[in-house]
């Protein structure tokens, strides 16, 4: 079986971002940017499958501008087999990512999309269900554990009160939450190996999907400032305070 | 046009957060209507209808809605989404997991967690861990909408309004539920808590957390974590606060241990107030405390358990 997996361009998670002085979004130039977390798990995950004779070929998808080679080339590295780019320069939503997603599902037939469950940057935790809405397929999402038998998968979700198991029939889509299994750093050989590996580069129109925002940006701002507030000495200190300038407790 | 609410139960009642997602859906349209959607889920509906501002509950039964899988109730919302203006839920984990295929099977954007209404079709939400806050319009017809129960007001309690039963659409076939391994507590939910009490690294073990369960149960406070705690195995994953956690804004937050990397600030910044126990004073925590003390949580948390009066 193929296992197509999604990896997303954002800004390296130990960045301070800063927001634009026009209030049109934030900083992108010179700024650190990796594969986001959460689909390192996703190829980590793809990788796991493939070692154990579950997964046959492992497809590293990305879509946004040209740089997002980089990023596909990262998964490349970890162990993925080739990578499709859906190229852009446009801003693109959720909803039209998944769409990119479902033709070049259409076109590769893999048995399991892996996605993680939310970007860093824009925090939407969208995708992958949408992608399994227009597929028709199921999704376990918020993986903390997966098992691929024949024909379904079960997977252990993490959820508000803990954990919850279900059994899905494939395909299907995951979406990988932060204790599914931890990524692991490419080789070098395997750096050096993955520049080989090929990437095809397609065009939203290729694939005839309209990928046109739904929802306008009017502005983004800078949230409010909490102020730092005042060390103290003592438990009994601090207990006062607490009762008496904050009433608390 | 009214707003639809899909709720959150247990069979007998919404969840906490149902109330405030009433508060924001009123904001989005005149007349808000609460979609409880079960098995034997009558008793739910009634605390549905409690809800002050619920023009109307829709009961749906059928044995396919037990469990909240998402590949089932989403026919249903999809199959009522044309006679509303909205769809609304609440940014826990069902709605995440709902709506944004409720959004894809209409061909509509989704909005998540916002945080204020600014118009009916203008919302503002948090990106990037809550470090820019993007004013965001959506032109689509029908206006999938998941919003962060802490930042807006519970409703009252009201009513009752009426509740109209209507029919199923049965269960698809994809997915099944099989059970759930639920942390049990007696304590106060985290996201709905007064109070919560967190710990990170710091406590060094899962059995070191008793020593805040301690303090917890004096205050009446629930229990959190950081990432890295929860990672350690210290604690469930239930407790993690953060960007990709539970987002809580109590009272009172005690942080102890914790270093306060963004994610970490990202669940908790909106805490009334702050106060943060860590032996390195220059740990980013305290940028944001209200009160902070320096010095080894071991010998500070138990003396702060004696300390306080019991709730
Ligand atoms: C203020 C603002 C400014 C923006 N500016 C830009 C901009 O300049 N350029 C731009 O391209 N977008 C921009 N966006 C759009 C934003 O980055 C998209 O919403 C994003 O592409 C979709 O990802 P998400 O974080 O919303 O999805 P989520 O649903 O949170 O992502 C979940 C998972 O889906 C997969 N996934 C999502 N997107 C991709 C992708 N592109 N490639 C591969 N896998 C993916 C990943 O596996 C990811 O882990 C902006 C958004 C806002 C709010
Ligand atoms: C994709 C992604 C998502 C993430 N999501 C989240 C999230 O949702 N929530 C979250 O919390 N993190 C999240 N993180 C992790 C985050 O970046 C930090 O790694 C994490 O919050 C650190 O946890 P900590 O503060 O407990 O540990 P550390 O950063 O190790 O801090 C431990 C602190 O304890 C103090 N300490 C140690 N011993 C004592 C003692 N005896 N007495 C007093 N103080 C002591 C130390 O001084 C230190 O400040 C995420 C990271 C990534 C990459």
């Amino acid at each position: 079986m193929k296992v197509l997996v999604a990896v997303k361009r954002v800004i390296d998670y130990n960045v301070k971002i800063r927001v634009k002085t026009d209030n049109t979004g934030v900083e992108t130039a010179n700024v650190k940017m990796s594969m986001n977390p959460f689909d390192e798990i996703a190829v980590e995950e793809a990788i796991r499958m493939k070692e154990k004779g579950l997964a046959t070929e492992i497809i590293a998808f990305s879509a946004g501008p040209a740089q997002c080679q980089e990023t596909i080339r990262t998964a490349l590295a970890m162990g993925a087999d080739r990578g499709v780019l859906v190229q852009t320069d446009a801003e693109l939503q959720p909803l039209a990512v998944a769409k990119l997603m479902k033709a070049v599902v259409d076109k590769e037939q893999p048995g399991l999309v892996i996605v993680g469950k939310q970007a860093i940057d824009d925090d939407s935790n969208q995708t992958g269900q949408m992608l399994a809405a227009l597929l028709g397929w199921s999704q376990g999402t918020f993986a903390n554990k997966l098992n691929v038998a024949d024909g379904s998968a079960e997977v252990k979700r993490e959820v508000d009160g803990g954990l919850e198991n279900i059994k899905i029939k494939l395909p299907a889509v995951i979406t990988t939450d932060l204790r599914l299994n931890e990524p692991r750093y490419a080789s070098l050989p395997n750096i050096m190996k993955a520049k080989k590996k090929p990437i095809e580069v397609l065009a939203p129109d290729a694939l005839g999907v309209d990928i046109a925002p739904r929802l306008k940006v009017l502005k983004v701002e800078e949230p409010p400032k909490r102020k730092a507030g005042v060390k103290v000495k003592t438990v009994a200190e601090l207990v006062d305070k607490l009762k008496n300038e904050a009433g608390v407790i | 046009m009214a707003v639809l609410v899909v709720a959150a139960h247990d069979g007998k009642t919404v969840r906490s957060n149902v109330a405030n997602a009433v508060t924001a859906a009123s904001q989005m349209g005149p007349e808000v209507h609460v979609l409880v959607a079960g098995s034997n889920a009558g008793e739910a509906a009634k605390s549905a209808a409690a809800i002050q501002g619920v023009a109307k509950v829709l009961g749906a039964e059928d044995a396919a809605y037990a469990n909240w899988v998402a590949e089932d109730v989403a026919p249903l919302v999809v199959k009522l989404a044309p006679n509303y203006s909205h769809v609304v839920m609440a940014a826990d984990s069902v709605g995440k997991n709902l709506a944004p295929r409720v959004a894809a099977l209409l061909d509509v954007a989704q909005v998540s967690e916002a945080i204020k209404v600014e118009a009916p079709d203008t919302f503002v939400r948090p990106i990037y861990a809550g470090n820019a806050m993007a004013t965001v319009q959506t032109a689509d017809k029908i206006k999938i909408v998941t919003i962060r129960p802490t930042n807006f007001k519970a409703a009252a309690t009201g009513g009752p309004a009426p509740i109209e039963q209507i029919g199923g659409t049965g269960a698809g076939g994809l997915a099944s539920y099989v059970g759930a391994e639920l942390s049990k507590s007696e304590r106060p939910e985290l996201t709905s808590a007064k109070i919560v009490v967190s710990g990170g690294r710091g406590l060094a073990s899962g059995e070191n957390f008793k020593m805040l369960e301690a303090l917890a149960d004096k205050l009446g406070a629930g229990l959190g974590a950081s990432r890295a705690a929860v990672d350690a195995g210290y604690v469930p994953n239930d407790y993690q606060v953060g960007q990709t956690g539970k987002v809580v804004a109590p009272d009172l937050y005690i942080a102890i241990g914790i270093s306060g990397a963004i994610q970490h600030l990202a669940g908790m910044k909106d805490s009334k107030t702050i106060v943060a126990i860590n032996k390195d004073e220059e740990a980013p925590i305290f940028q944001v405390a209200d009160y902070g003390i320096v010095g080894d949580l071991f010998q500070i948390v138990p003396e702060l358990t004696a300390a306080v009066e019991k709730k």
